[in-house]
């Protein structure tokens, strides 16, 4: 544990946001699946990024890593336009798929210690320090006694812990984790919720995919909802039955009773900037 | 076998005036190993049997079983070639094995759902192309045979240094790029996303395949490929639970199957015709159907949680 919460050299950009995506737009396959979106994420920040099934959330979480060419817009990491940022090392990603499987079994502490190969000289093998980094991942998640087990052999929880101990392992400052919760039963999640926190203790910023945010909902600042690959709403967290409202009317008639209900703003520039979209809550200057 | 077999003692024992079938049966026990072909063929089936599964485990954790057996066909043309313009065909197979890898990588890597049948047209034509080119240049179908289904016994010095040449890169990139191999197969865009350059270790995994191939090819031969490289992998992780575990026991699977079919084949030369490669890939498989019922047994007792942990750190290393 000391050797992760070890406090970080303070690297050049680290003032900057983690995030900034100006005017963004993604296309698969010539369908625009995100438009004009723009979102900023500060450090420290823990954002959740929700809304319906094929409303863009999994798709803008790729476009932010890379996976996904972006087809318009500007994105920086850590102030460092995206073509320039070379840096990976700082960024950590937990995919949606759950169950990395392959033709080969491989341990706990084998997938674990591949997120330390950011970190890792080429040809070298791992220094003690880089040992003693990769058991504290696994024991953050809770996996400590499963080490050495096949991974295909774990719960989908569990499985699903494992690559966040993957993520942990090369001690990012910027995590992404796309729908850590889906199919993960409740003490899982607890425990998901759990090893986050400690992240979060530690100032790192993360970016959530969540449907559903469980027991992660006390460690949310801030909720953004996408519906049709367009921000609908950036404001403070979301309560899990908000989750639901994958629907404009919905949010919009139970939002404003709502205890969480966020500053609001219209958003001019877009065109259809009828009920609905009068929740969109545009970025606080800084 | 015995053709070859004779053929290789035939050279080995010029001044025998009594004829090379009272030379064969003459030989017994260790002194088999005592001819200079014996141990030529011992050496390339060392050297053969730890490179191919180390290849092999990256090829089935990607679930690419079948590149081997691909490469084997297109090698068919390079072998072909190699006879045709009196180059050495291990060469001209090791050029064409690349050419054909990094098409086949280049195919796989676009994802089309035509990519399964470019593929397949690409193997066929490699096959085609080869025994069509050996038929130009005059060659028998015996010639190329030797290729197709491996004669260890008739390997050149030559041929064995370049063998060993190749089979020590392969095993040292294969072991020294572990972590950055297994990490790109194990999760391809994690990879990415971390900065490692995906498209370089995927196209590492594919010119490995092509060497292995062409290290093979005179062991079991080419058509028989890939069942050295993927059939010590299967074995091994019937009763494995890591990566490091399964590339290693794999290696060492392979050395002692390839190892054993031969001097089983050698002895079994006595009284039959046994060819080596045939005799190695169906002892490898002997071995698979051994280990499936202690890999059911061992995956019944974790599921039980009877784990057995020094059982466990023996096999991870």
């Amino acid at each position: 544990m000391s050797v992760i919460r070890t406090p970080r050299t303070p690297s050049p950009g680290l003032d900057s946001p983690p995030i900034e995506l100006i005017d963004g737009e993604v296309e698969i396959g010539g369908v625009p699946i995100l438009r004009h979106l723009d979102l900023t994420v500060r450090t420290g920040e823990f954002v959740a990024l929700m809304g319906a099934n094929g409303s863009g959330k999994s798709t803008l979480v790729r476009a932010l890593t890379g996976l996904r060419p972006l087809a318009g817009g500007r994105l920086k990491l850590f102030g460092t336009p995206y073509d320039d940022f070379k840096d990976w090392r700082r960024v950590g990603y937990v995919p949606q798929r759950v169950g990395a499987a392959s033709g080969v079994p491989a341990s706990v502490w084998e997938v674990v210690a591949s997120g330390r190969l950011t970190r890792r000289k080429l040809l070298r093998p791992l220094s003690r320090a880089d040992r003693a980094i990769i058991d504290d991942a696994i024991e953050v998640v809770g996996l400590a006694g499963k080490a050495r087990e096949g991974v295909s052999t774990l719960s989908g929880g569990q499985q699903q812990r494992a690559l966040i101990a993957r993520a942990l392992a090369g001690e990012p400052d910027l995590f992404f984790l796309d729908e850590p919760t889906a199919g993960v039963d409740r003490p899982n999640q607890a425990a998901l919720a759990d090893a986050l926190e400690r992240l979060k203790a530690r100032d790192a910023t993360i970016v959530l995919v969540a449907h559903e945010l469980g027991p992660l909902e006390r460690l949310v600042d801030r909720s953004v909802v996408l519906r049709d690959g367009e921000k609908v709403y950036d404001g403070p967290c979301l309560s899990d039955a908000d989750v639901h409202a994958s629907h404009f009317d919905w949010l919009v008639s139970h939002h404003h009773n709502h205890e969480h209900t966020p500053d609001q703003a219209h958003d001019s520039h877009r065109p259809h900037a009828s009920a609905p979209l009068d929740c969109t809550h545009e970025e606080a200057p800084q | 076998m015995r053709r070859l077999l004779n053929d290789a003692v035939d050279e080995s024992l010029t001044e025998t005036d009594d004829g090379v079938d009272a030379g064969v049966r003459a030989m017994s026990g260790f002194e088999l190993f005592s001819y200079g072909f014996m141990q030529r063929a011992l050496i390339a089936a060392v050297f053969t049997g730890l490179a191919a599964p180390a290849v092999g485990t990256y090829l089935v954790q990607r679930r690419l079983s079948l590149m081997g057996d691909g490469i084997g066909h297109v090698a068919v043309t390079g072998v072909a070639l190699g006879l045709l313009t009196g180059a050495s065909p291990t060469w001209t197979a090791v050029v064409v094995c690349l050419l054909g890898a990094i098409a086949i990588e280049l195919i796989r890597e676009r994802g089309h759902a035509g990519g399964d049948v470019a593929l397949a047209l690409l193997f066929y034509g490699g096959l085609a192309g080869g025994v069509l080119l050996s038929g130009l240049g005059g060659k028998s179908a015996a010639t190329l045979q030797e290729y197709l289904f491996g004669s260890i016994t008739t390997i050149s010095i030559g041929d064995v240094i370049l063998t060993m040449v190749l089979a020590a890169v392969v095993i040292l990139i294969g072991v020294g790029l572990a972590p950055q191999l297994f990490a790109v197969a194990q999760d391809q865009e994690y990879a990415q996303i971390t900065g490692l350059h995906v498209r370089f270790y995927n196209m590492t995994v594919a010119a490995l395949a092509a060497v292995s191939v062409t290290v093979a090819m005179h062991t079991v031969g080419l058509l028989l490929v890939s069942a050295l490289m993927i059939i010590p992998v299967a074995t091994a992780q019937q009763v494995t639970s890591s990566f490091r575990a399964t590339l290693y026991g794999a290696m060492v699977l392979g050395t002692l199957t390839s190892l054993g079919g031969l001097v089983i084949a050698s002895f079994a030369s006595y009284h039959a015709t046994v060819a080596p490669g045939p005799t190695i890939v169906l002892l490898g498989l002997a071995c698979f159907i051994l280990a499936w019922p202690l890999g059911t047994l061992v995956r019944r007792r974790r599921r039980l949680g009877a784990t057995n942990p020094r059982l466990e750190e023996a096999l991870d290393g």
